[in-house]
């Protein structure tokens, strides 16, 4: 737990100096870290062995709320815990009907009903601008209106707060009883229910941090794009999220940083180099992580270490 | 005499043709050890199933304490103070020893605190405490896919025992486990619930065991009680070792 700390401060420091000497990359970093949030939230889901691929929707809730909201009230600070809430109601919500499934069906489900929520952002024209998206209004910070510079800023070093609170809390949580029993519903949910706890409540809890992680990841995003489409809640952004899980490796909560740390950077550079065949790259580095490090990043770096994931 | 603990009366399930229940009518004694013998299929784990809510029966009622239980959920039921241990042990194998008999203790008394550790010092010290009872303090930090049987069922009825439940059910504690610590197992196990006080229920297919350590022992066959008495009597029965024990004794 202390090496797990550690190394994370370690990759803070390094994130904060790579933001420091490229400029540019601290836009690709906030993005990352956002996305790093979201994959939190994939990780608890598949320590009960449930993968959701449907995650997506409370991403675009939470950026969504931002772009609806902000003209009215641009305060950031505001707007991302309510980001966080709406995201973590709509998780409740599904999560009260999703955790009555597993594997494939959960999967499917989440699925689903995130496809309905993306045509809803599609075809709801007069709210949501369709496709085109809704560009996001100028917020304020703590009241105050920033230059773009400090507030780009200001987005990195809240996207790392962030992450450093929510990875220190599913740390906590995955080692907490309630994250013991998670992980028990993996491999043996009856013992759980003969044990008097209920595995679908066990599992609801998860469901909704995760919702509301995503949603906390979506708000960042909106604020840092200053634009918000519903391809944010696409399949595709669903199925983003769950590679990154796999490539940053489900041991700990500082895999889903460097999956998505990793991812980005692969996804801007390779983007740039060759651009018609960055997926394929990132198909053939996920294929690797499959075949020889199922850990993922993580595994290969705490194995390096030696530290116990 | 005192009032049943356990009273099932009329209880039926079949499953298309087969009558895994067909009129059970028992009554468990508080404080007693009642063995339940018969060949395979007799439906030993049916009544323990329905015991404890995992099967519905079609018919019958069960009264637990005085209160029915028929129709609660598992769940309620555990809480209500009968536990259960399996016939194939159902430990949670990616979790350690000490993190299975941690989590039952956490799940008796409030599972839903997200941020502190399970394994805090007082619930650590809990579970080997308790496990160490059952002879298996040795081996807390294996990871339960990795026990010998004996230990795998020792370690699942711990887990039941850590519930404090009033009444223990178990399915063929000792199937499985070698020969050669088979009685280890089960001098291990009648101490600990002696000295709790637990009442307990168990399916045995080993007569030595049964004559041993059950009060009663209950015949099953055919989805009926064909014998019911104290272990010298019904292990004498001729009809008994003739249709029962001649199979069970080779299951
Ligand atoms: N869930 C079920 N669905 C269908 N049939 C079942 C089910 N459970 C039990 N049975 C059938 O009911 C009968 C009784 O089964 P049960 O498992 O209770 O026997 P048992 O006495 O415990 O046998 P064993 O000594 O082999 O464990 C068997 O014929 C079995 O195949
Ligand atoms: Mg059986």
């Amino acid at each position: 737990m202390i090496a797990e700390g550690l190394i994370a401060l370690v990759g803070a420091g390094v994130l904060l100096a790579v933001a420091i000497a490229v400029p540019w990359l601290k836009f690709v970093l906030t993005i990352a870290l956002a996305k790093g949030i979201a994959v939190l939230g994939i990780l608890l889901l598949l320590r009960a062995g449930q993968v959701s691929f449907g995650h997506a929707m409370f991403l675009a809730t939470g950026a969504y709320t931002v772009a609806f909201l902000a003209p009215a009230m641009p305060e950031a600070l505001l707007l991302i815990p309510l980001g966080g809430l709406f995201a973590g109601l709509l998780g409740l919500l599904v999560g009260l009907f999703v955790v009555r499934y597993r594997d494939i069906f959960f999967g499917m489900l989440n699925l689903a009903i995130s496809m309905v929520l993306y045509s809803l952002l599609e075809k709801l024209y007069h709210l949501t601008k369709g496709t085109d998206g809704i560009r996001v209004a100028r917020a304020t910070y703590a009241g105050f209106d920033l230059p773009r510079e400090t507030q780009e800023w200001l987005m990195f070093a809240i996207a790392l707060g962030l992450a450093a609170l929510f990875g220190t809390l599913v740390a906590a949580y995955l080692r907490s009883p309630m994250g013991r029993a998670l992980a028990g519903i993996k491999t043996r949910e009856t013992r759980l229910e003969f044990l008097g706890v209920s595995a679908r409540r066990v599992l609801l809890f998860a469901y909704v941090a995760s919702a509301v992680m995503g949603g906390i990841a979506g708000t960042l995003v909106a604020l840092t794009t200053r634009h918000v489409t519903p391809l944010l809640g696409y399949w595709t952004s669903s199925g983003e999220l769950v590679f990154i899980a796999i490539l940053g490796g489900a041991g700990s909560a500082v895999g889903a940083f460097l999956g998505a740390v990793a991812f980005e950077l692969v996804r801007v550079y390779a983007a740039a180099s060759v651009a018609d065949a960055w997926q394929m790259i990132l198909g053939g580095v996920l294929l690797l992580v499959i075949l020889f490090a199922p850990g993922g990043l993580w595994g290969i770096l705490a194995g390096r270490l030696k530290v116990r994931a | 005499m005192s009032a049943p603990l356990l009273s099932a009366r009329g209880l039926k399930l079949a499953f298309g043709g087969v009558k895994a229940a067909d009129g059970i009518d028992l009554d468990v004694m508080p404080g007693e050890f009642l063995a339940i013998i018969g060949p395979n299929g007799a439906g030993k784990t049916t009544f323990i199933n329905m015991t404890t809510g995992y099967l519905k029966p079609q018919g019958g009622r069960i009264e637990f304490a005085g209160e029915p239980i028929l129709g609660l959920s598992p769940r309620a039921i555990v809480r209500r103070g009968i536990g259960r241990s399996f016939q194939l042990p159902q430990l949670f194998t990616e979790h350690t020893v000490i993190e299975n008999a941690a989590l039952a203790l956490a799940a008796h008394a409030g599972i839903w605190s997200p941020f502190v550790p399970l394994l805090r010092p007082g619930y650590r010290a809990a579970a080997e405490r308790l496990l160490d009872r059952f002879g298996i303090a040795h081996l807390t930090e294996t990871r339960a896919d990795a026990l010998n049987e004996g230990a795998r069922k020792l370690a699942d009825i711990a887990m039941a025992v850590a519930l404090e439940p009033r009444l223990l059910l178990m399915d063929e504690p000792t199937s499985g486990v070698a020969a050669t610590e088979k009685m280890q197992v089960v001098e291990t196990l009648v101490r600990v619930l002696r000295a709790e006080g637990v009442t307990a229920v168990f399916v045995e297919h080993d007569m030595e065991v049964v004559a041993r350590f059950a009060d009663r022992v209950a015949v099953w066959s055919q989805g009926r009680i064909a014998a019911l008495g104290p272990p010298e009597q019904v292990l004498n029965d001729p009809a008994v070792l003739r249709d029962v024990i001649g199979i069970a004794g080779h299951a």
